[in-house]
């Protein structure tokens, strides 16, 4: 494994960008509607480009997306939760990409070595972001079914919020400020949405930086065996 | 027109700065922010277009110039849609 | 032989006639000049029903194609063994949601609902092309759907582009652009095989046998068999008989086969300096009406996930239409 000293802050981005891509890839052939197919690949295309540059910082992207056990991701658990109904998708394209977008504006503002790289993500993620708000205004403020998966989604994703605030090696930023930004943005768009902002706790009993740490929920071992299963079956191809 | 059933949206694309908008196809989306979106990940994934307008049968409405960026960049830096992005033996005809 | 402009005036004056039989013989002349003169028909202009609805049937087919086509290349989406095939694929199953789009408005134009076509595709009214019913049984598999399938989709697709019929041909035209992406990326993939290791050089040429022979049913029945081509061809629907578009298919496919260091499973494939073209084998027409009647590897999969995907939205698009409904209102009440 080539992973190069330094690279933990490549790692956290970059896990981040991979797996939620693979999530929303999940969705080929199955959204809601045609339309929300290119819309999902458009936002899945655009986080498997960060990745490849974020990881490519690390290493060699390939070994380590292929070769890495669960252990060693560096992603939130936030990313990694399954797609669940329409209504989760979007809750978690909310959550994460409000806090990207802030994050990725921080680092693009900056000169370190994730500035060349935020400068340009950061228009892509305000996208995502946008797609997320339009969606979460109409599952909110839309029928009572709608309505009720969506407040159900928000609270269920709502105790993998508070990891993404947790400080990254190597990301220089201020952490606390990111996390009130965060919190600002989000509530504003669940009232708008007529959501409430749920009340219980933003992380679980021992899980505050657990993703960062590399420990992950169950769900996500079954997705790196699907996602590793080809690469790993013969060793050192090229593909 | 039953509950689920998305008006149908025409759509029109400005290619680059100094050409007019063309009518590029159409599309369904339950309301004009959502007519946008659509249009652009759907007539502009290629980076074919500056900006958009949508048309419904009595409005129309255009995506204004200042969201440039977020809309437009992200298409330039997918090479592997077009077809020159693949290296192909010389002499293969017909690809 | 009138022009389309004489043509024209003498519709303008039946126009003024009270006799209906002569009006609409006046009409079908203008319609005849213009599809003989190469001019395009657009959605307001009169056309014979059966114009119509030929258009219709053949557009909602091959915008369904599209559609279902996404399901057996997504299989591999998750399971794609670099990021830089995952990116390909991804963008490429994108696409293919894109073309059925544009091929579902293009049916619009002629007065068909997508939510119709829809629905018949899903109670099975309505067909898509049989090649997406054989599954995807390995990644080798996307490689050959991409050199075969969209191979064989774009030698019938480039003659659309100048179909009759404006909207399917402007579509066409955007299709057929994208189309050449997929099939590059299909070949490429296949040789990246091909040169690897034994495994993946045998995976590919598995993938070949495979899909060799339905690719070929993909221009469907001889011309002698096939119920809708002589009036599709009159009509400037389609502009080559079947046959000969699956002959120059063939010729295209046996090059590139070599070059690929792979074979196509057919020994009677051989080159005839007589005709200028490669003879080819017996094609299994048994096997093409089975998998045409249902009775294929995966035709009941394949609309049942459709029909999944699209119950399982319903509660989406209705939340959006009433939050736009809701947003209608209160701006009404506004003003």
């Amino acid at each position: 494994m080539t992973v190069t000293a330094g690279s933990t802050a490549a790692l956290a981005l970059g896990d981040d960008a991979l797996v939620l891509s693979h999530r929303l890839g999940e969705w080929a052939g199955k959204a809601p509607v045609l339309e929300e197919e290119v819309a999902l690949a458009n936002i899945a295309l655009d986080l498997l480009g960060q990745a490849r540059v974020l990881l490519s910082m690390a290493g060699d992207e390939d070994e380590l997306a292929y070769l890495r056990e669960e252990r060693d991701f560096r992603n939130l658990q936030l990313v990694e939760q399954p797609n669940g109904d329409f209504a989760h998708t979007i809750t978690r394209q909310l959550y994460f990409s409000t806090y990207q977008r802030l994050l990725y504006a921080e680092l693009a503002a900056g000169d370190g070595q994730f500035a060349p790289l935020a400068a340009k993500a950061v228009k892509e993620v305000a996208y995502h972001q946008d797609h997320a708000e339009q969606w979460t205004l109409r599952l909110g403020d839309g029928t009572a079914e709608s309505h009720r998966r969506m407040r159900e989604a928000c609270e269920a994703l709502w105790r993998y919020t508070a990891e993404m605030f947790h400080p990254v090696e190597g990301v220089d930023v201020n952490w606390k400020d990111l996390e009130t930004s965060w919190l600002e943005s989000v509530s504003a768009v669940l009232r708008r949405a007529t959501l409430d902002v749920p009340e219980g706790p933003r992380s679980g009993a021992w899980t505050a930086g657990a993703g960062r740490q590399g420990l992950h929920t169950e769900p996500f071992g079954r997705m790196l065996a699907e996602m590793q299963h080809l690469h790993r079956s013969h060793p050192g191809a090229s593909w | 027109m039953t509950t689920n059933d998305w008006p149908l949206w025409e759509v029109f694309v400005r290619s680059r700065r100094g050409l007019s908008h063309t009518h590029a196809g159409s599309l369904h989306a339950p309301d004009a922010e959502l007519a946008l979106r659509n249009a652009r990940d759907l007539y502009t994934r290629r980076g074919e277009g500056v900006s958009i307008w949508v048309v419904p049968s009595t409005a129309i409405t255009a995506s204004s110039p200042d969201e440039k960026d977020p809309f437009f960049e992200p298409a330039a830096d997918k090479p592997y849609r077009h077809p020159t992005f693949y290296d192909i033996p010389e002499g293969v005809k017909h690809l | 032989m009138a022009t389309a402009a004489e043509h024209r005036t003498a519709r303008a004056q039946a126009d003024g006639t009270a006799d209906e039989a002569a009006r609409t013989a006046a009409y079908e002349a203008v319609f005849d000049a213009a599809v003989a003169a190469d001019e395009r028909i657009e959605p307001r202009d009169w056309m014979p029903d059966a114009y119509r609805s030929t258009l219709v049937r053949q557009i909602a087919q091959h915008a369904h194609s599209e559609i279902i086509g996404m399901q057996p290349e997504a299989n591999w989406i998750t399971r794609a063994p670099s990021l830089r095939r995952k990116a390909i694929l991804m963008a490429k199953v994108q696409d293919e949601a894109g073309h059925g789009l544009y091929l579902y408005s293009a049916a619009e134009t002629l007065g068909t609902s997508r939510d119709e076509l829809l629905d018949k595709l899903h109670t099975g009214r309505q067909k898509y092309s049989s090649i997406f019913n054989y599954p995807t049984l390995t990644w080798a598999d996307v490689g050959a759907i991409g050199w075969l399938v969209d191979g064989a989709a774009i030698t019938n697709q480039v003659p659309l582009c100048r179909c009759s019929y404006g909207p399917y041909a402007r579509a066409m035209v955007r299709i057929c652009k994208e189309e050449s992406f997929h099939q590059r990326q299909g070949y490429e993939l296949l040789l990246a095989l091909s040169r690897g290791t034994p495994e993946q050089h045998e995976m590919a040429q598995d993938a070949v046998n495979r899909w060799w022979w339905p690719s070929l049913m993909m221009f469907g029945p001889p011309d002698d068999e096939s119920a809708h081509s002589a009036q599709s061809m009159a009509w400037k629907i389609k502009r080559h008989s079947n046959d000969e578009l699956r002959q120059r298919f063939v010729d295209i496919c046996v090059p590139q086969a070599e070059s690929l260091g792979l074979t196509l499973p057919d020994p009677e494939l051989k080159w005839n300096e007589e005709r200028g073209h490669h003879d080819f084998g017996a094609i299994d027409w048994t096997e093409f009406w089975e998998v045409l009647k249902g009775n294929g590897p995966c035709n009941e999969q394949r609309i049942a996930q459709r029909r999944q995907a699209h119950e399982e939205g319903a509660w989406v698009r209705e939340a959006a239409a009433a939050y736009a409904g809701k947003r209608a209102a209160s701006n009404g009440e506004a003003r």
